[in-house]
């Protein structure tokens, strides 16, 4: 039924329009700052290779982590086995693993001296080298192998139980369940989770910076850092910064073209009954099953008893760093929750909220570091960007954060005004009574996963902040970084677990709070 | 009076028409098939839909008034109550919105609860009631809020047939101690003779003008027929 949106207060549509705007100037102002900085007359030839390296490594990350994802989703979705939730939620931890952690555990396994290495050794192999190309894609395919599987999985379960009925009465074979199944789903879903993938890896940086290396293994990012922190060229790094937005924006127009991004989390119910109890299927899903879980346990495990043995080794400036990190953390998570609540009213309740949701979510496609470059290039007249890396590294993590939680808010919201939109307007509930008793206690989980997962990121992000921090600031991801250059391996260890227990911390203290009362 | 002066809602394919006058102080049933216009018809006169013409109460056009501010009461089918807010904080919207209830306010919301069979409920949670007993919540909020016009969209139609009969009673008495005008939405025709004076035909987008409710069932229309199957 064509029900009229009431607005719900009068105070909706300015606190949004006072949101969008500066939404609007945190991406406008900087891509304006390098359309005036960057040179004219085409791209200087000391870029191409970055260029070439940054869309090789991307769509290679994301062909291989969807290519991988297909049997795991499938096995997933079609075996009920115990520890299948477990499993699931061990897909969901990567994304909230610091980056700069990862890259830790992962050479923990597969670095020269890890244990895939020793192995190896006992059979007159190796070691591996997993610096350059293949550690990036390595790490990439890590992070983004979950995401692809999490994504598949859900256009699975979206076939409905029925038609597997119907399949297994027909009794059809293999390949036709393929056409009739896995080819319409893969159809549906693999587009968006190739492109997000793509655009996710075109702007790791903190990936490239670790593992990358040499003028062979650059991407557009870690040129940019090279030009603003080594060169202080700020012409080639609002050069370079746009070139990294053209290709972000023209993968998001991609990624909006065919249809729905990425869900970010979401419940992924039991498995559909499977009747195909022929063996040979069987034996391969446990196969894929066992290989995953190893692929994404091991570094985890990893992190954990090399982060145990570092404990003993923590540097003297852990604390500070905690408290640097905590601070930035907190800050940005306040601001993207203001901004993306204020934000989603205003695109629930206006006719024109699509499009704005669309604005929004080009947040997505410029990348930290162009937001990032541009301040850079605008406060640099002014004053020392140096001296403000932490207020930079908060807004720009909070504009990070800010397309997640809208995507997870906005369905939130309309369902609230779906379910009890017309009863509040009916009995005249408006305003902050409205937000207080209805709003709030019906989107609390939303709103704690949501700021959870903002919190979270934040603590661990390892991006912009290299661009601007002085020596003497660190946050926990920085002060493992610089510890991880020094070959300081046992204290960055340690380091890392601290961490990894505070994004974690963060993320189960916020989404427990937002449980904490059911509806 | 609660007049429908020419209203025609327009949604996409479907539309509605309505000219009529409704009694004050009495309830009148609107019957009809699904998908005739029965529940627009209310949702125009709640203020939830556009539509041309003018619905008028005791003279006052309710053009451009908000919900909250037009003098109905109105109860759904479900999602009539907040299910994180407790039975008491449900019926006290009706005296506040803010829910800054005085402690007379609070004795209102006790009374009412016990008026609808509901003594000592008001610390339970929505989830703990039975279907019923959550309809006596929003009757006793209706209660109190005191409006003039009350519109029920099929608010009994998930009950059995005895509890559905014990509830219209009690509305109807209810009604009557306010001396409140009455719509109800509902598709069954024992409904409308329990405690109907008279009934608005809605079918294929028309609602007939009120007709007593003997006259309606005794000398039935062509569509009655075929809506009734006789």
């Amino acid at each position: 039924m064509g029900a009229r949106v009431e607005p719900v207060s009068r105070l909706t549509k300015p606190l949004g329009i006072a949101a969008l705007i500066v939404v609007a100037v945190l991406v406008l102002a900087p891509v304006g700052a390098l359309l005036l900085r960057a040179e004219a007359g085409g791209v200087s030839a000391a870029v191409w290779p970055a260029i070439r390296f940054t869309l090789l490594q991307a769509s290679l990350s994301a062909l291989i982590s969807v290519a991988l994802a297909v049997p795991l989703a499938k096995a997933l979705a079609r075996r009920a086995f115990f520890g299948r939730g477990l499993m699931i939620s061990l897909l969901g931890a990567p994304f909230l693993l610091p980056s700069i952690v990862a890259v830790l555990g992962l050479l923990a396994i597969w670095g020269r001296s890890g244990g895939v290495s020793d192995i190896l050794a006992l059979v007159g192999l190796g070691p591996l080298d997993i610096y350059g190309l293949n550690g990036v894609l390595l790490a990439h395919v890590f992070f983004n192998l979950p995401l692809a599987t999490r994504m598949l999985l859900q256009g699975w379960q979206a076939v409905p139980s029925e038609h597997f009925r119907l399949a297994a009465q027909l009794d059809l074979a293999p390949r036709a369940r393929f056409a009739l199944f896995d080819i319409p789903v893969l159809r549906g879903a693999a587009p968006s989770a190739l492109l997000v993938i793509f655009m996710l890896c075109m702007s790791s940086f903190a990936v490239v910076l670790a593992l990358g290396g040499g003028p062979k293994a650059s991407t557009i990012e870690l040129a940019i850092y090279q030009a603003l922190r080594f060169e202080f060229d700020l012409a080639s790094a609002a050069q370079l910064a746009m070139v990294q937005l053209v290709f972000g924006l023209a993968a998001a127009a991609l990624a909006f073209h065919f249809g729905k991004a990425a869900q970010f989390g979401g419940g992924l119910g039991a498995p559909f009954q499977n009747w195909d109890k022929r063996k040979g299927p069987k034996l391969l899903d446990g196969a894929v099953l066992v290989l995953a879980a190893l692929f994404v346990a091991l570094p985890l495990l990893a992190i954990l008893a090399k982060g145990l043995v570092g404990l003993a080794a923590l540097p003297s400036g852990l604390w500070g760093a905690f408290v640097v990190s905590f601070g930035v953390a907190m800050a940005s998570t306040l601001l993207a929750l203001g901004l993306s609540l204020a934000l989603a009213q205003l695109i629930e309740t206006s006719k024109r909220g699509g499009a704005i949701e669309l604005f929004a979510l080009l947040l997505l496609a410029t990348s930290p570091f162009v937001i990032g470059t541009g301040l850079f290039i605008i406060i640099n007249p002014f004053a020392s960007p140096f001296a403000l890396a932490l207020p930079i590294t908060a807004l720009i993590n909070a504009a990070l954060a800010l397309p997640i939680m809208l995507r997870i808010l906005r369905p939130a919201l309309s369902r609230v005004q779906q379910d009890y939109g017309r009863l509040a307007a009916g009995l005249g509930l408006s305003g902050w009574a409205r937000f207080r008793l209805l709003t709030f206690p019906q989107i609390r989980p939303e709103l704690g996963f949501a700021t959870g997962l903002a919190a979270a990121l934040s603590m661990g992000d390892l991006g912009v902040i290299t661009l601007f921090a002085p020596p003497d600031v660190e946050t926990l991801p920085l002060l493992m970084y610089r510890l991880m250059g020094s070959y300081q391996m046992e204290a960055a260890a340690g380091v890392a677990l601290v961490l990894v227990a505070s994004s974690f911390g963060l993320f189960y203290l916020f989404d427990k709070g937002g449980r904490g009362a059911g509806v | 009076m609660l007049v429908f002066e020419n209203i025609e809602v327009v949604q996409g394919s479907f539309r509605l028409a309505a000219d009529m006058h409704i009694k004050p102080d009495q309830t009148t049933a609107i019957l009809g098939p699904s998908g005739g216009g029965k529940s627009t018809l209310l949702t125009a006169v709640a203020g939830f839909v556009e539509h041309s013409g003018d619905i008028r109460w005791d003279g006052q056009s309710l053009k451009g008034v908000a919900p909250a501010e037009r003098p109905i009461s109105m109860l759904f089918q479900e999602h009539n109550l907040f299910p994180h807010l407790s039975v008491s904080q449900n019926v006290g919207l009706g005296v506040r919105a803010d829910l800054k209830l005085s402690p007379a306010d609070k004795a209102k919301v006790e009374a009412a609860l016990s008026r609808v069979g509901l003594a000592g409920k008001g610390a339970a949670m929505p989830r703990a009631l039975s279907g019923g007993q959550r309809q006596r919540v929003a009757l006793a909020r209706a209660l109190l809020r005191q409006k003039p016009i009350w519109l029920l969209d099929e608010p009994f139609a998930a009950l059995g047939p005895g509890l559905r009969l014990e509830m219209l009673e009690l509305v109807e008495d209810m009604r009557a101690e306010q001396a409140a005008t009455l719509l109800l939405v509902t598709h069954a025709p024992e409904d409308a003779k329990q405690i109907a004076a008279e009934v608005v035909f809605v079918v294929a987008g028309q609602a007939h003008a009120p007709e007593q409710i003997a006259a309606f069932f005794d000398q039935p229309s062509e569509a009655l027929r075929a809506y009734l199957g006789k």
